[in-house]
């Protein structure tokens, strides 16, 4: 299916009379993976957790605007139908401590009072840990804790436990900024896999990250959107000289 | 000898001593010298200092042994009379030299149990309410100090309040639902006890509360939970040691609550047939009858209500205080 997917009209978000994001215009296309790049403070992370509302969740943050999903204002819609739409993975691993990674995948059943047969919640882990390149590695310890995984193992199953509520659209604040190399190409792979079935909006620190993993880049400064076109334009031949500037370096 | 006159000699640059051999080298030292003296001083300060705290701290341990110990020896005389029989013996009958702690025993554990079920919901409550819904502002901390309030006022207070207010209300329920319209009893007891307690078991859940990362809930938001689901879900299991813990403390709380009970409980050494009947609990025996007791047994008897007291409050507290401590460092 092609088209757009998640489209901002206006969108402009605050921390009391602090103005963090400023008049962002931009449209995702379905089945793409759009990264978010810019300095600290640009207002790149308050975007994407406008994108499902869960700016909103912290005291004193209101936003205007319209956040359309499939043509829909999510502000029309109930905050929990539209954060099962579009799902969320953090900057640190944050699985619940205290269950185990099998009720860890299936969380957002549980939180959510959805009852399940247990052939149907077996179906829905094993699926959900295998596009996340888990199952191999954690099949034979279902019923231990989630935290006693290694951080990027724990990072995937984050991945999977959002992806077990099937959202069409993922959203990742900096989700390999906690991560050692190794688990962050692990990640960066997992990527490309999982566009095939999601719309994956990355906000990102690491510009490398964003030209290996993304089709369209989005430049983030001082809370306005600078720039947003396909990566290998952005790289190549960015418009806006603040974007050449940031890309080559000169502020970061 | 006065060194500092010699030291001020050589440093001195008017001075013959200081003429002669005013290098600067030597002045360096000589002031070095001063400092070490300097810091000597310091040293021995310290020491002093730090010898006062540990007396200071050893004399609270010794003093809390103390009362154990003089409880132990002043139960002797009862301990030998009624052995271990004293603790479930029905009768409590000071003119025939009968003691059963029993009926007292029962009392404390009926009001008690009976408070904490009343006082939970409230003080879960206020909680939640002030660690999650509203941790910050005018009005959380208005509500806040109010709670804290509640543990400041002094027990007689309460006392005469229960007397005032809750016996006549007790009363009229009491005849409502058909039973002996004392108004002075259990029930009334545990009310009392119940308000008594809430800031125990409140201030301790608020700070719980706050302590859950905020990471975890913002998972729990993002897979769609509402408030009351990231409530029941995330906060309450990550934070269900501490709410126990808060619970026992409150529990060690109205074990001991003497003034305020005493003053509405009716005062009876017979068992308590119903929630609803008179009683007394240990504390408030001890209370009501220790300027009464005239020899030497029946006092020895009250003693020892104290010392099964004292020993079940300080596990409860033990145990409480040991529960935070796992809580707060996991």
């Amino acid at each position: 299916m092609e088209g757009t997917i998640v489209k901002s009209v206006d969108y402009n978000a605050y921390f009391g009379d602090n103005h963090v994001v400023k008049n962002v215009n931009i449209d995702i296309p379905r089945n793409n993976v759009i990264a978010v790049m810019g300095p600290s403070g640009c207002g790149k992370t308050t975007f994407l957790r406008g994108i499902n509302r869960m700016h909103e969740l912290i005291p004193g943050a209101t936003s205007k605007g319209k956040i359309l999903l499939n043509n829909e204002d999510v502000f029309d819609m109930h905050p929990i139908f539209v954060r099962l739409k579009i799902g969320m993975v953090f900057q640190r691993p944050n699985p619940f401590p205290n269950l185990s990674i099998y009720d860890n995948v299936i969380a957002g059943y549980k939180l959510n009072g959805i009852k399940l047969p247990k052939a149907e919640k077996d179906k829905i882990v094993e699926h959900s840990l295998t596009r996340v390149a888990l199952w191999n590695e954690v099949k034979d310890s279902l019923t231990k804790k989630g935290s006693f995984l290694s951080g990027g193992q724990q990072q995937r199953l984050c991945i999977a436990r959002a992806v077990a509520m099937e959202p069409e659209v993922l959203l990742f604040d900096e989700p390999t900024s906690a991560l050692d190399p190794i688990s962050t190409s692990t990640v960066e792979e997992l990527f490309h896999e999982l566009k095939k079935n999601y719309t994956l909006i990355i906000v990102t620190h690491n510009m490398q990250q964003a030209a290996r993993v993304s089709d369209k880049t989005a430049f983030f400064y001082m809370g306005e959107l600078v720039e947003y076109d396909e990566t290998k334009q952005m790289f190549t031949n960015p418009t806006d000289i603040r974007t050449q500037n940031y890309i080559t370096g000169r502020f970061s | 000898m006065d060194t500092s006159l010699n030291n001020d000699l050589i440093t001195r640059p008017d001075s013959m001593l200081g003429r002669v051999i005013s290098s600067a080298k030597l002045r360096d030292a000589v002031k070095g010298i001063k400092r070490i003296k300097r810091s000597h001083r310091q040293i021995r300060t310290e020491n002093v200092f730090k010898k006062t705290l540990v007396i200071v701290a050893l004399s609270t341990i010794v003093l809390v042994l103390g009362i154990m110990v003089t409880l132990a020896w002043q139960s002797t005389l009862s301990i030998k009379a009624s052995g271990l029989g004293y603790l479930w013996g029905k009768v409590w009958d000071p003119v025939q030299d009968i003691f059963g702690a029993y009926p007292f025993i029962l009392g404390t554990l009926l009001t008690s149990f009976l408070a904490l079920i009343i006082s939970i919901p409230f003080s879960f409550a206020v909680g939640i309410f002030l660690g999650e819904y509203f941790p910050n502002g005018l009005a959380s901390n208005f509500l806040k100090n109010t709670v804290e309030l509640i543990a400041a006022v002094p027990s007689v207070i309460y006392g005469f309040w229960g007397l005032a207010v809750l016996v006549p209300i007790v009363r009229s329920f009491e005849t409502a639902i058909g039973v002996t319209p004392v108004g002075l009893g259990i029930f009334t007891s545990s009310l009392i006890l119940a308000i008594m307690i809430i800031p125990y078991a409140a201030s301790l859940a608020r700070s719980m509360i706050q302590m859950v990362p905020s990471n975890l809930k913002e998972a729990a938001y993002s897979l769609g939970a509402t408030r009351w689901e990231v409530i029941r879900s995330v906060i309450l299991p990550y934070t269900k040691s501490g709410l126990f813990a808060g619970i026992l403390l409150s529990l060690g709380r109205a074990l001991g609550e003497t003034m305020a009970v005493t003053m509405v409980i009716g005062n009876t050494s017979l068992i308590p047939k119903n929630i609803f009947s008179p009683g007394n609990t240990m504390a408030s025996i001890i209370a009501n009858e220790f300027t009464e007791a005239d020899h030497p047994v029946y006092l020895s008897a009250l003693i020892e209500l104290g010392l099964v007291l004292f020993l079940v409050t300080v596990v409860i507290n033990m145990l409480g205080r040991r529960i935070i401590k796992q809580f707060t460092q996991d």
